[in-house]
């Protein structure tokens, strides 16, 4: 049970990194983001070559962020200077990092068993009390989430973060201001995509390889973890956001895990018995995600968003 | 001494179509400094665009645009913004509604300065925009952490206009900025705007459909129509000018334009 419970934890929290980038892109900037599908596998490649290569674990981390902020940067560029729409220019940058991601990697898959990631190294064997071995990997990600979540919190107060803040909430006001909203809305799709290839980094060093279609979905995952959070928080004016982002990560976790384990549903005295097996995940994660829109709906209503 | 001059402007819109109308043709006008210019004309006369081509909303098709004899012709919106503070119909505009009373004041506060690393709320400064936010009369200086979003339309506008006129600023341009509001808060926009106006001496042109406000405010009278100012009076001659007038002027295009 326990291990069940740890493992939800453990993915839950390796997806709320890419989900606190979501949040910025659906939540602030209001622009679906699609590149986060491809820039979630380019952390994991970049991660898997550069361990493979010899790199010292703890460095992959900020690599895979400057590369996915690089990828979000052309997003940005694409939508902003070219006037590509929003979701087109997503699904532009989507679709060639996929080629790109096979380039960095080699090949569609690439293990890296037996290395040293941030999870398993010499450094944590020495100072980690027996004790706790059992839940390393859960403590090593509460450290990186909590990071992450500090940071992106006191980034938000900053007077840039309140320009990014303005621009999802009014971009004539940052017009207005002189200060070119073009530029503000690359920033945040930066940001953004940074935090979907850190959770890829992250995710490649847990699980122990790079896959080229781990991708597929991640969008979906990241506005059903932030939509849920921010939906049940919302309530709870002293629950910042982002904390809320990183409980709704959890929570659609688990959801999926038990609609996983499900073999039978029971309505009244009928009974559907149907095996689910791991490659329906997919289907689960999609139609989980329509749940929880429609939900938000009857809610009444909605953030500033457009789901 | 001469703030803007708009030289010889031309404006078509859908060019290249049947539908091709043209808006401005060589179109001049010059404001001088510390000018409190009101702008009024029918829909559709080009009061809108003027303010548009002004702050670059919208690109010229020929002619220059000089702003304190500096050529801004093709210098993007946001660059020109610097020295400019717009207030809109819509007061939506002016205010980042899920944001703080407090946040958007730090806003604005900092335009022109970089928006970088440091704190967005100067702690410091909390007293100066309370002081500010008083000089409203809205009560709003003691809900600095309420969401400019819950804010009425007129709190907002009252807002935006301070908002936009809170850095030193060279150039106010009101664009029917009463015109959504309800009589009263209209009014009480209007004398705000007024003393805001003289206080700062900061050169103005306001659009607006009242013509009350355009004959008591403001130093120079404009009318547009067609793309061209058919009105435009200023000193004395301003001072003398009647509501009637100006409606007699009205009901001449009208009946011109076959209405």
């Amino acid at each position: 049970m326990i291990t069940i419970l740890l493992g939800i934890l453990e993915e839950g929290l390796v997806y709320a990194i890419m989900a606190l980038g979501v949040y910025i892109t659906y939540k602030i900037l209001d622009f679906p983001d699609l590149s986060v599908d491809s820039t979630f596998p380019m952390g994991a490649a970049i991660t898997a070559v550069a361990i493979t290569a010899g790199m010292p674990p703890a460095l992959t981390l900020p690599l895979a962020f400057f590369a996915g902020a690089l990828a979000g940067c052309v997003t940005g560029f694409i939508h902003v200077k070219l006037r590509v729409r929003d979701l087109l220019s997503g699904i532009i940058v989507m679709t060639a990092l996929y080629s790109i991601n096979l380039r960095i990697a080699g090949k569609a898959n690439l293990h890296i068993f037996n290395q040293e990631t941030i999870f398993d190294n010499g450094f944590l064997t020495r100072i980690m009390p027996d004790a706790l071995k059992s839940c390393q990997v859960f403590l090593v990600l509460a450290v990186i989430i909590l990071v992450c979540k500090i940071l992106l919190d006191l980034y938000l107060k900053t007077r840039s973060g309140f320009l990014l803040r303005a621009v999802g909430d009014n971009e004539t006001l940052v017009t207005s201001l002189a200060k070119d909203k073009g530029m503000v809305k690359i920033l945040g799709l930066a940001i953004a995509n940074g935090f979907a290839a850190l959770a890829g980094c992250v995710y490649c060093q847990q699980k122990g390889f790079f896959e080229i279609s781990m991708g597929t979905g991640t969008i979906v995952i990241g506005l059903a973890n932030v939509i849920i959070g921010t939906q049940l928080f919302k309530r709870f004016s002293m629950v910042k956001a982002t904390s809320a982002v990183i409980f709704g990560s959890i929570l659609y976790k688990a959801c999926v895990s038990i609609a996983l384990s499900l073999d039978q549903i029971r309505i009244g005295s009928i009974i559907i018995t149907f095996p689910v097996i791991a490659s329906d995940l997919k289907l689960i994660t999609s139609i989980l995600f329509l749940a929880i829109l429609i939900a938000g709906n009857h809610q009444g209503r909605r953030g500033n968003g457009f789901a | 001494m001469v703030l803007l001059e708009l030289r010889q402007i031309e404006k078509y819109y859908n060019s290249g179509t049947v539908n091709e109308m043209c808006l401005f043709e060589n179109f001049n006008l010059t404001i001088q400094n510390h000018q409190f210019v009101s702008v009024i004309g029918s829909n559709g006369s080009g009061k809108t665009s003027m303010l548009n081509l002004i702050c670059g909303s919208i690109p010229v098709d020929k002619g220059r645009i000089l702003m304190n004899g500096r050529d801004i012709t093709h210098l993007p919106e946001f660059k020109r913004q610097r020295l400019i503070g717009r207030v809109y119909q819509n007061p939506a505009m002016g205010t980042c509604p899920n944001m703080t009373i407090l946040e958007n004041m730090s806003l604005a506060d900092h335009k022109g300065k970089a928006f970088n690393l440091l704190p967005g709320i100067n702690r410091q400064r909390k007293e100066y925009y309370q002081e500010q936010l008083k000089t409203l009369g809205l009560g709003l200086e003691d809900k600095l952490d309420v969401k400019a979003g819950v804010l009425s339309g007129g709190q907002r506008q009252a807002m935006a206009l301070l908002m936009a006129s809170m850095t030193p600023i060279e150039f106010l341009i009101l664009d029917e900025h009463t015109a959504a509001l309800d009589p009263k808060t209209a009014e009480t926009i209007m004398c705000l705007t007024n003393q805001i106006v003289k206080e700062k001496n900061v050169t103005t042109i306001m659009v607006t459909h009242n013509l009350r406000y355009a004959v008591e405010y403001g130093d120079r009278i404009l009318m547009m129509h067609q793309g061209n100012a058919v009105i435009d009076m200023e000193g004395e001659e301003k001072k003398n000018i009647l509501i009637d007038d100006i409606l007699k002027k009205f009901n001449e295009i009208s009946i011109e334009c076959g209405n």
